[in-house]
């Protein structure tokens, strides 16, 4: 059964062009198109949260945690299915930001939190209109603590992108199966597939840690 | 609407089928999870380089490679060498290593965060080795990991929705027929209120976990008191007379 090598370099050289493509034009696209949208929209619920009224602000609240505590896989699939003449792979980009958001909405929150009421009074005294209130004291300062927790959140959604393969997106992942279903032969695509995500994801987070320990030094 | 309803109920009995698979993967994946939690972050903390390195390379190699890739080479690769797993144990063992690699993080960091005299004072009583985690060291740090871990149970629970995709009936794969038989947005609505129902019912377990772990620790009410609010309310009522 077993007549052919159990890992074999010639399919694992034609089988990384393939990967690697996939892996740059649809796992990293997602990636950074996804970062930016889950990071401005991430802010936006957080200030609009704090800056609304009540009911506006809980209702806020409930729909971000609804999203934060159910599977991505089952979003995509949903918007996957309501929006049948869209892209996937736009789809993939706007669930995957929209879900990151709710996340990193939480992570400003705190950062907004920690800001020194001083600075909300401060603000107040030089009679400072709400827009410059957030633009010019309150976000500056709660930013500088969040970057290395949206980092991390940054490298979650790196390793999560996969999930595209539920709406048919070849990232990574799937062209690694296809290559596998066509050839009969799994092991190399799947483990070049695994290496590629630990050689990004490792040293990426690496660096976060040591930007968290500088950032943590000079507060 | 209604015809929707009746569809609802017709499928209802599968869908709870579906719920049990999703379940098993949980508990099955977290207990899995939380062994080798304990057991990679225990030996991460070893002064020798050979364990403490074997565990780094476990932890980071099962947090780096991506769910989905262990996953599928568990499933596609594994029978190359002879192990044929069913569909299941596929999922719980993916879902086990992955997070439980996350988890021996915060088991880690949770046992460096317990204070230096604590440990001082094991020394200073003579507790073996075992007696001094087990008894001292452990209970403190449980009540401090167990909040990160309730996130981790949640990350894990939203995690098993993927394994459907390896032809496993839970409760993902019961939505899609539901979707069939109705339309979309019902279909879906009602599967995202069904996890966030789980994910609801879990993190109130786990809340309560943390209740009775500090309580354990001589902090805070016993669950009993913390879950009777009449006795509470009593008690708050002696107070202000």
């Amino acid at each position: 059964m077993n007549s052919r090598p159990l890992w074999d370099w010639d399919a694992a050289w034609e089988v990384l062009p393939l990967l690697l493509e996939a892996f740059i034009t649809v796992t990293l696209y997602v990636t950074v198109v996804s970062s930016f949208i889950a990071a401005v929209l991430g802010l936006v619920l957080a200030i609009a949260r704090r800056s609304s009224p009540r009911p506006i602000s809980a209702l806020i609240g409930l729909v971000s945690n609804v999203i934060r505590m159910t599977p991505i896989v089952v979003q995509l699939l949903f918007a996957y299915y309501i929006f049948l003449d869209a892209e996937p792979l736009l789809i993939g980009v706007i669930i995957f930001g929209i879900h990151y958001a709710t996340y990193m909405s939480e992570v400003y929150r705190a950062g907004i939190d920690a800001v020194p009421a001083g600075q909300w009074e401060a603000a107040t005294a030089l009679s400072m209109s709400r827009r410059r209130t957030w633009g010019a004291v309150i976000v500056p300062q709660a930013l500088r603590a969040t970057v290395p927790a949206l980092g991390n959140y940054v490298i979650s959604m790196f390793k999560d992108t996969p999930f595209l393969i539920a709406i048919t997106v070849t990232e990574v992942v799937r062209a690694a199966q296809t290559y596998g279903g066509n050839h009969f032969t799994y092991i190399e695509a799947i483990t070049l597939t695994g290496l590629i995500f630990l050689l990004s994801s490792y040293p990426t987070s690496l660096l976060i840690g040591r930007l968290e320990k500088r950032l943590a030094y000079t507060n | 609407m209604s015809e929707h309803l009746i569809k609802l109920r017709d499928a209802w009995p599968q869908i709870l089928d579906g719920i049990g698979i999703t379940l098993v993967l949980t508990v099955g994946g977290a207990a899995l999870a939380l062994v080798v939690a304990i057991a990679l972050g225990l030996l991460a903390r070893f002064d020798n380089i050979l364990l403490r390195g074997t565990a780094r390379v476990f932890i980071e190699f099962f947090r780096g490679t991506s769910l989905v890739v262990q996953l599928f080479w568990l499933y596609f690769v594994l029978p190359r060498f002879g192990v044929e797993l069913s569909a299941i144990a596929v999922g719980i063992f993916a879902l086990g290593l992955n997070y439980g690699a996350y988890g021996a993080e915060v088991v880690r960091g949770s046992l460096n965060s317990v204070p230096a005299g604590q440990w001082e004072a094991t020394t200073a009583l003579s507790l073996s080795r075992t007696q001094r985690m087990w008894r001292v060291i452990f209970p403190q740090a449980w009540a401090l990991m167990i909040p990160s871990l309730t996130n981790l149970l949640i990350q894990l629970l939203k995690g098993t929705a993927i394994v459907s995709i390896i032809a496993m009936a839970d409760l993902t794969f019961m939505i899609d027929k539901l979707r069939q038989d109705t339309d979309t947005f019902f279909a879906y609505t009602v599967g995202l209120l069904l996890y966030f129902a789980l994910a609801s019912l879990l993190t109130l377990g786990m809340n309560a976990l943390e209740i009775r772990a500090k309580h354990k620790l001589g902090r805070g009410d016993s669950l009993r008191s913390a879950l009777s609010f009449s006795s509470s309310a009593s008690r708050a009522g002696k107070g202000v007379a």
